[in-house]
């Protein structure tokens, strides 16, 4: 009974209220970082060096006056943002903070469930995002916004092709769909698969730049576009959790790559005992700062990169990225069979 | 401190401007004379001052000079450098000055061509020789109220599309229509020299 | 069977990108730019008018607002012309301290370009790293003459008052940090592949189409024109300095870019001649207390960052006031050309174009 239901609804709770208090100091992390780039020092004010700016921010945004354009489909212009978020809230299902560990006299398992299709949940749930963009701009009722999204959703089906790609490679390479074996898997082979398969993280890492609508590929929501994007008729909270629905996008693209590329819990070198003093971190926590090592280079390369225009940004992912990871694809069908 | 604002003496307003014509030693240069050859008719004056050479220019020769003055290789006046209008109100010939500055950046050097004309005559466009006198003669339109016959976009271009007046001329109250405006906005210039020459009398 | 018709948006008075207050209309056909209407005059405030009712002293800070990125750059100009008419020699050292002047605005004002034109394309870094480099130009334009930003800077004649003791090594050392900047901007954007996309085949138009449409500075030397007043028809200490002029070879907005950072380069080499050359003497020639130069009208130009600057002034010699006051201003000239290069590119060049023309409101519109 308690291990059927409070457990996972302990870890359940957990996962969700971490992940949305991490995506909302995400938004004071970029801040910060981009300002040191720059270097000036970004949010100082709110608490010490600003750290309760998220706090403010989300206090502002509640008492925001609530408009909704008076033509616009109420339900859908409602729903949309929503949409955008639940996704990228519910992945956090399949994916492995941490192995078994021997807690309170059980054995817990650091996720909340290991779905033998886990690599194949996440893709399916994240292409559920796109329908929040393009209600997004179909609600809103004004041209512009509507073209916006459509072009956005296009950027965002473009991109999953090279990256569903690169996922079955590693898949290939792994033998399981399943996240924690995947996991084992490269515990198992001594090495992780960022380094068995570059090409295909370089495609992962791009392409989910692209799919977060990260810069180098943010056209479609920069302000020098003169349309103003998918959300022009969004204020206060709901534009918001736009932004906060991207934020948590990042954060599943980054935990991703952990966990396929970089071993996600894994200590570097976990075969190798003399390193064994590194097991003084906990798994957990390996996994969160190699998610956050990700988190940083895309806040890097925000700061860094200007922006593609849109023609030669479908033109790199359709005529690019895409036949870049079948072959990557292939060659590793015909090593596997030939090698291994 | 500054100088007594808008109303400038009305006494002795300059009837035109100074042009000194060159000294006689002075050498012509080889893009006069030939312009004088080239186009016979088209140099009706010529003045040399602080270094700069001013041709003026008849009305009905103008578009031919700018032409010749453009083609020929000894001239190839191919940069125009500013087009810009004076206005000489008390001037029987005419009130305005309209000026065009030439460059050659193949032989560097300038000149000044001047035309001389009345309020209501009609300037051709060198727009088709010097594609860089659309914006520059709008502005003369806008700023003066000459007429460029030919010019492929006639408007205002500073101010509103609408505006009543030619603001740099020289009857032109510097501080504007101001509440006259408001009263009657097609007709406020005219509002304004009736009360102008009612305060007169 | 399906109608298409054309887009029109309107690019308005308000934009982040337009750099002032621009309107710009664009027939869209799809995504490309079939035809472009520039308006302008929103920021006309009748400088030329003005100047028909102040002083030739005063005239000098009116200057100063129209191109206000560059404003010791208009200031010169000006002062130059007038003692054209008066006759009036400028001594040597005040030459000098005008030109390290000058080359420093030419670097303030591309400092400022090349932060907004790589801003709009996406890479808001080069931004605050440029103005970081513009605060020390306009901490040593305080030091000087107490503005920094309109400064009022000039006199007919000369300068207001000598530089500071210590100014011209804080000069020297300006220039050393700069050259490391350049180096970091060049580093963040001229071979980057995504600024190259963004940019090369942007824009391009030829030699001679540029200068019958009245291109000027960069934006006419990226198209391999080499026209530039300071070697043309030299003024100040120019005549003096050793330096080179970049020319481009395509006409792209590559080329006036490349055009642009070249010409940070020849900045602080003049910068660095002038100053370790400063003669002595004094900062102002003899002038008369009343400036009414003799009837007459004369053009003047120089070089401001934007292109050719010049001034028509006539004088009636009675009045104390200007009889005309003509600006010619470069961003207008090059504005114009404007609908010409955006023809037939997508709606996000525009905004590109715009910043490599580089404008600056205030000139356009007097």
């Amino acid at each position: 009974m308690i291990d059927q239901f409070l457990i996972p609804l302990i870890k359940i709770l957990i996962v969700l209220n971490a992940t949305l208090v991490g995506v909302s100091y995400m938004t004071l992390l970029e801040r910060k970082v981009i300002a040191w780039v720059q270097s000036r020092l970004g949010p100082m004010r709110v608490g010490p060096q600003g750290v309760l700016q998220p706090i403010a921010d989300a206090v502002k945004l509640m008492l925001k006056e609530d408009i909704t354009p008076t033509k616009a489909d109420r339900w859908v212009f409602t729903a949309a943002p929503v949409i955008s978020m639940v996704p990228a809230l519910i992945v956090y299902a399949v994916i492995p903070f941490g192995p078994t560990v021997h807690l309170f006299g059980r054995d817990v398992s650091l996720y909340i469930t290991d779905v033998n299709v886990g690599l194949l949940y996440i893709v399916s749930v994240a292409s559920v995002g796109v329908y929040g963009i393009i209600l997004a701009g179909y609600a809103s009722n004004s041209k512009f916004p509507l073209l916006a999204s459509l072009r956005a959703s296009a950027q965002l089906i473009s991109y999953e092709i090279a990256v569903t790609m690169t996922l079955v490679s590693v898949i290939l390479v792994a033998g399981s769909l399943s996240m924690v074996s995947i996991v084992n898997a490269q515990y198992n082979s001594r090495v992780w698969f960022g380094f068995v398969q570059p090409v295909a993280f370089v495609i992962f890492f791009i392409g989910s730049l692209a799919e977060t609508n990260r810069a180098p590929f943010d056209l479609p929501e920069a302000e020098q576009e003169l349309t103003g994007g998918f959300h022009t008729e969004y204020s206060g909270m709901r534009f918001a959790l736009f932004f906060l629905a991207e934020y948590a996008n990042m954060i599943v693209v980054s935990s991703v790559a952990t966990t396929l590329f970089f071993g996600g819990w894994l200590r570097p070198f976990p075969n190798v005992s003399a390193l064994h003093f590194l097991g003084v971190v906990p798994s957990w926590m390996w996994f969160l700062i190699k998610s956050f090592v990700f988190l940083y280079i895309f806040i890097w390369v925000r700061a860094t990169l200007p922006r593609y225009r849109y023609d030669q940004l479908m033109r790199l992912g359709w005529k690019v990225l895409i036949p870049l990871a079948i072959a990557n694809l292939v060659v590793t069908g015909i090593v596997k069979v030939m090698l291994f | 401190m500054a100088d007594a604002p808008e109303h400038a003496p009305k006494a002795a307003a300059p009837t035109g401007p100074v042009e000194p014509a060159p000294p006689a030693d002075a050498a012509i240069p080889a893009f006069i004379t030939a312009l004088q050859n080239g186009v016979s008719g088209s140099v009706a004056q010529l003045s040399l001052y602080l270094g700069d050479w001013t041709v003026v220019v008849p009305v009905s020769h103008l578009l031919q000079a700018s032409q010749f003055l453009h083609d020929n290789a000894g001239c190839a006046f191919d940069y125009l450098s500013d087009l810009t209008a004076v206005d000489w109100p008390p001037r029987a010939e005419g009130r305005f000055d309209v000026i065009y500055m030439l460059y050659s950046t193949r032989h560097r050097h300038r000149v000044r061509v001047k035309v001389k004309v009345a309020e209501n005559t009609p300037v051709p466009s060198v727009t088709s020789i010097w594609p860089a006198a659309n914006w520059l003669e709008r502005e003369v339109y806008d700023m003066f109220g000459v007429n460029f016959s030919g010019h492929p976009d006639r408007r205002r271009i500073l101010m509103p599309e609408d505006w009543q007046g030619y603001p740099q001329r020289k009857d032109y109250p510097l501080e504007g229509p101001g509440e006259l405006l408001m009263e009657n906005p097609i007709d406020w210039l005219k509002l304004r020299q009736a009360r102008e020459e009612a305060d007169i009398e | 069977m399906f109608d298409t018709s054309e887009l029109v948006i309107n690019m308005g008075p308000q934009h982040p990108s337009t750099h002032g207050v621009l309107r710009v209309i664009l027939r869209l056909d799809g995504e490309k730019v079939v035809d472009a209407e520039v308006v302008i005059g929103y920021l006309h405030r009748g400088i030329e008018k003005l100047s028909e009712n102040r002083n030739w002293t005063q005239i000098v800070l009116l200057t100063d607002r129209m191109d206000y990125v560059a404003a010791a750059t208009s200031n010169v100009g000006y002062c130059e012309t007038v003692e054209k008419l008066l006759n009036v020699e400028v001594p040597r050292r005040a030459q000098y301290v005008r030109t390290i002047l000058m080359e420093l605005q030419r670097i303030a004002s591309h400092c400022l370009w090349v932060g907004t034109h790589a801003m709009d394309i996406g890479a808001m870094t080069v931004f605050l790293y440029a103005f970081r480099e513009r605060e020390l130009i306009l901490d040593l334009f305080e030091e000087f003459c107490g503005a920094r930003l309109t400064y009022n800077s000039m006199r007919i004649g000369g300068l207001p008052q000598d530089i500071p003791p210590g100014w011209d090594k804080k000069v020297l050392a300006f220039c050393d940090i700069m050259d490391g900047k350049i180096d970091e901007y060049e580093t963040l954007l001229t071979h980057n592949r995504i600024w190259l996309e963004r940019t090369k085949g942007i824009g391009v138009i030829s030699g001679p189409e540029a200068i019958g449409l009245g291109l000027c500075g960069p934006a006419l030397r990226g198209s391999g024109v080499a026209r530039d007043v300071r070697k043309d028809e030299p003024y100040s200490a120019y005549a003096e300095m050793d330096f080179d002029v970049p020319v481009g070879v395509q006409g792209d907005t590559y080329d006036r870019y490349l055009v642009r950072m070249e010409e940070f380069r020849q900045s602080l080499r003049i910068i660095r001649q002038a100053t370790q050359g400063i003669p002595e003497g004094p900062i102002v020639g003899k002038v008369p207390r009343l400036i009414k130069p003799a009837a007459g009208e004369t053009y003047h130009a120089i070089e401001s960052p934007k292109g050719e600057l010049g001034y028509f002034i006539v004088s009636d010699g009675k009045s104390t006031n200007p009889y005309r006051f003509r600006v010619r201003p470069p961003s207008f000239c090059n504005l114009q050309g404007l609908p010409r290069l955006v023809r037939g590119h997508l709606v996000a060049d525009v905004v590109a174009l715009i910043g490599s023309i580089d404008i600056v409101l205030g000139e356009v519109d007097r």
